[in-house]
């Protein structure tokens, strides 16, 4: 049986049609959910694309936070459906309380778009159970608000739980101890600074993101 | 009664602010060498009715702690004003 997986597309949304392209490749049947739709139908997993919802006004995330399918998305992950916020993505997560902390201006204040290494730090996820620990990706980012950061007794907890799911290998943009990707506390929801989407195909110079799709794929069943 | 409300979001002290940063080490080139502790942050300006100065504060707390600022990162300071017949 295929499995069918939504992508929530905001307005300024722009990285739903690769993910969708993504998730093809692994077998999955994605389905776009527009914004202010509440009912999700028969989607088993779900993907917050990047891109700049509403346009980043405020902050990334402030106001996506808001629409409709966010009540819906916010009680899908409560009940233990896997989730995953890509790059504008992760700053929704972060925005809507489903992930702690916070992603912050680049150090050094730059928009970053390259390949950067990144390390698998725990399989116990619903995005790396196809992957080894201490594996190394290379996956494209591209951000201007990718520094991870949280305060210390978050930090403490997310490290105790086994939570941080990604680190850079090259530290990009600041994020505290390299963080590129985290986890909830049940290990549903992740969000990830870097595009596993745009690095699915040869042609793009890599396929390491393929995993992360099948993971997700093989946790929505 | 109307209320002139200002609200500045500004990073809070522990958190980078590279835009801060940036002006900071712009500005010994236009000769202003005594300058430090630049911080860059926002000020949204609205108008609000409510039945009284109190009320019109916890609103705009609320609106703030709800949509404009992000308390990880952010720190607001809130100034409400009525506003007089005459302005």
């Amino acid at each position: 049986m295929q499995i069918s997986v939504g992508v929530v597309v905001f307005p300024g949304s722009n990285c739903e049609y690769d993910v969708c392209e993504a998730l093809e490749l692994v077998g999955a049947i994605p389905r776009l959910v527009w914004h202010n739709e509440s009912n999700l139908g028969d989607v088993r997993g779900l993907v917050i694309p990047g891109g700049f919802a509403h346009g980043d006004y405020l902050r990334p995330g402030a106001i996506a936070k808001f629409s409709r399918v966010m009540e819906a998305v916010i009680k899908f992950a409560k009940d233990g459906r896997p989730v995953l916020g890509i790059c504008n993505g992760f700053q929704i997560l972060t925005e809507a309380g489903l992930l702690p902390g916070a992603l912050q201006k680049n150090a050094g204040l730059r928009f970053i778009c390259r390949p950067e290494l990144v390390s698998i730090s725990t399989r116990d996820c619903v995005i790396t159970s196809e992957l080894a620990v201490g594996s190394m990706l290379s996956l494209p980012i591209n951000h201007f608000e990718g520094n991870y950061t949280c305060d210390k007794a978050t930090l403490d907890e997310l490290l105790q739980d086994d939570r941080v799911v990604m680190r850079y290998e090259h530290n990009p943009n600041g994020s505290i101890d390299s963080i590129a990707a985290i986890a909830n506390q049940s290990k549903n929801v992740v969000g990830m600074m870097p595009h596993p989407e745009r690095a699915c195909d040869d042609l793009l110079g890599s396929t390491h993101g393929l995993p992360i799709f099948r993971s997700l794929l093989e946790a929505a069943k | 009664m109307k209320f002139k409300v200002l609200v500045e979001v500004d990073l809070k002290a522990a958190i980078a602010d590279p835009a801060g940063a940036t002006i900071e080490r712009a500005l010994p080139a236009l000769g202003f060498e005594n300058i430090s502790q630049v911080r860059v942050g926002k000020a949204i300006r609205f108008s609000l009715d409510a039945a009284n100065s109190e009320e019109a504060r916890q609103i705009v707390q609320l609106v703030c702690d709800r949509l404009l600022a992000n308390p990880v990162i952010e720190d607001t300071s809130i100034v409400v004003e009525p506003v007089q017949a005459s302005d």
